[in-house]
């Protein structure tokens, strides 16, 4: 089963997801935000981008995650597929992503993003952690 | 909310009153009719409103124009102005897409001359205009250059031999803003804006080709050269990944700042810092490069469409008259004299998603729209028709000269997708008449008629409020989508 879905928003997108720890709830924020981008099923990992993030607090180093991978994709003009967390905890983040230069022939383009917000984002740990972040589309 | 504290002003003017337990420090100011202000109490717009009136240093009121919707922070289509002196300025105020607008040119083109060579025209359009994701832009910017094109906007289109000197005087700020400073912007947003330059983008920006359909005042459409049944050309675009990046860089940094300056958010979006403070500055600085960027990007696509013209037509685009009618930007952050309390104040007036509306007599319109007002131009959706209007001078003590920016929102893309195919939506229009060039099905689908609120209400609001009036209604005959 997906880690990830999206909710509504009148005029962007918003992903929920959720994970046993914050690697795995990290990587399911990566997924559904490429997965808003792109059909992730078409792009190959066949390029690694290190990415070495730390912040104050887990909400902004969510945020931050999120943005970094959304400047990876506006700058390199790039699609991601996988995302692979070496370390995170609450305030840094490492982690190697991968994944392949678009190219329009080959690739289902679904959205592009802007940015991730702070507006409505919240990050909760019960059993498991889950958390939800609006995206400006 | 409880409609008991909501108070009708006027058919097209509520106030939400003051409520010091939600932190208000002014009341809030809708302008919709009963409508529209439901479908705002639906979504979560008016919250924002009443989030925004908690902000230090606002004067008046927070202010919803008729088009609001629930955006991420700020509403889309709020606009706060803040006191220079103790007020503060905030990126989420401004929004990541840094001075998006909207520009309409002008031809000498009638419908049935544009008839004849209309496939031509929009195939030129879709090879010269460089549209969609990943898209890159033909125009080569290199470092130092960058510099100029962000102190200079339009201006340094124009030397670079896009666009033509006289558009200058038909663009906000006179196609540059000032205040930027190349300093304070990131490696990052570098990165993104250095080969995007010249590109459409995709979502809801668009360029149309247009047809004049009904003209509400014949003496302002022809000082603003325009006649029933003439061709115009509309471009809604920004500051690409450029302006996102530079938005995103300073959210951040304002995180920090607010908790640094005691403020109290309730919205972590709405991070902000004294406008005077170093922060204050510096996003400033930072937001004006992107500003500029922004006014360069639809310069240089100007260019193209009237290359475009001149390919399809065979005749150049001076002959064509393909002038500018006016450029406008509604996401964005300006320093506006006000009278408040009888005392010139200086202040900082974030719009987002609402657009600047000088009346008639304004300082700082030049000599060409002393007498008329600026040129507002209202985008609606591709299935139906956009606006040209013209500023009012109530808007000065109404909206802090401010009116709507577009149709609005009314369904999430998610459940526009679900309700329309883009496939059929495409083929209903052209159908219509109405030619259409896209990249993406699905993003067409997103952008359907049924997913925004009717734009004809929307301004027929904005003029019952005395906002802005309607001078030119004009329906799409080429549609080009990201």
């Amino acid at each position: 089963m997906k880690g990830y879905s999206q909710f509504e928003h009148t005029a962007d997108i918003g992903i929920k997801a959720s994970g046993s720890d914050l690697k795995e709830l990290f990587t399911n924020f990566a997924l559904g935000l490429f997965d808003v981008i792109c059909d992730m099923r078409k792009v190959s990992p066949l390029e690694e981008i290190k990415v070495n993030i730390s912040s104050s607090d887990l909400e902004s180093l969510l945020v931050k995650w999120l943005n970094e991978l959304v400047y990876i994709f506006d700058s390199k003009r790039m699609l991601l597929s996988q995302f692979d967390i070496k370390a995170v905890d609450n305030d840094s983040l490492t982690a190697v992503v991968s994944g392949e230069k678009i190219d329009p022939k080959r690739h289902e383009l679904r959205l592009s993003v802007k940015a991730a917000t702070y507006h409505q984002l919240s990050i909760k740990k019960n059993k498991q952690y889950k958390g939800k972040i609006i995206l400006d589309v | 909310m409880p409609e008991s504290q909501i108070k009708k002003m006027t058919d097209y003017k509520w106030q939400i009153l003051l409520d010091k337990s939600k932190n208000m420090r002014v009341p809030g100011i809708i302008f919709a009719d009963e409508e529209l202000l439901q479908k705002a109490l639906e979504d979560k717009a008016i919250d924002q409103v009443i989030n925004i009136s908690t902000l230090p240093g606002i004067m008046k009121a927070s202010y919803a124009m008729p088009d609001i919707h629930w955006g991420y922070g700020f509403p889309i289509g709020g606009v706060a102005a803040f006191d220079v002196a103790d007020g503060v300025i905030s990126p989420g105020g401004v929004g990541f897409d840094i001075c998006c607008g909207v520009r309409m040119m002008r031809t000498d083109l009638n419908f049935e001359e544009f008839k004849k060579n209309k496939s031509k025209l929009m195939s030129r359009l879709a090879v010269s205009i460089p549209k969609g994701m990943g898209s890159t832009g033909r125009i080569e910017v290199s470092k130092k250059e960058y510099e100029g094109l962000m102190a200079e906007g339009a201006r340094w289109a124009v030397k670079k031999g896009y666009g033509w000197s006289e558009d200058l005087d038909r663009i906000e700020d006179s196609g540059s803003l000032e205040g930027a400073n190349p300093d304070y912007v990131s490696s990052k947003a570098y990165e993104r804006g250095h080969d995007q330059v010249g590109t459409l983008g995709s979502g809801n920006h668009f360029l149309e080709i247009q047809v004049v359909d009904e003209i509400f005042d014949d003496e302002l459409a022809r000082r603003f050269g325009i006649f029933k049944g003439q061709i115009t050309v509309m471009i809604h675009c920004g500051s690409r990944g450029f302006g996102h990046q530079i938005c995103t860089d300073y959210i951040e940094v304002m995180d920090q700042a607010s908790r640094r300056y005691g403020i109290r958010l309730v919205d972590r979006q709405l991070a902000c810092a004294p406008v005077n403070s170093n922060e204050g500055k510096k996003y400033y600085g930072a937001m004006a490069c992107a500003g500029n960027y922004a006014l360069a990007n639809r310069e240089c696509l100007s260019q193209f469409v009237r290359d475009s013209f001149e390919e399809a037509f065979g005749l150049g685009a001076a002959k064509l008259h393909i002038e500018l009618v006016y450029d406008v930007s509604h996401n964005i952050a300006k320093f506006e004299e006000f009278e408040i309390d009888g005392e010139t104040r200086n202040l900082c007036v974030h719009r987002k998603g609402a657009t600047r509306s000088w009346g008639p007599g304004e300082k700082g319109l030049p000599d060409l729209f002393k007498d008329t007002g600026q040129p507002v131009i209202i985008p609606g959706d591709m299935g139906t028709c956009s606006y040209l209007c013209v500023g009012a001078v109530k808007a000065r003590d109404e909206s802090f000269n401010s009116t709507c920016h577009g149709a609005g929102r009314l369904m999430s893309r998610t459940k526009a997708k679900k309700t329309v195919r883009g496939e059929v939506l495409k083929s209903e229009l052209e159908q219509r008449g109405i030619a259409i060039v896209a990249d993406s099905m699905s993003g067409l689908a997103e952008e359907a008629p049924e997913a925004y609120k009717d734009v004809t209400r929307v301004v027929d609001i904005a003029q019952g409020a005395g906002l802005s009036r309607k001078v030119a209604k004009v329906v799409p005959v080429g549609v080009l989508k990201g």
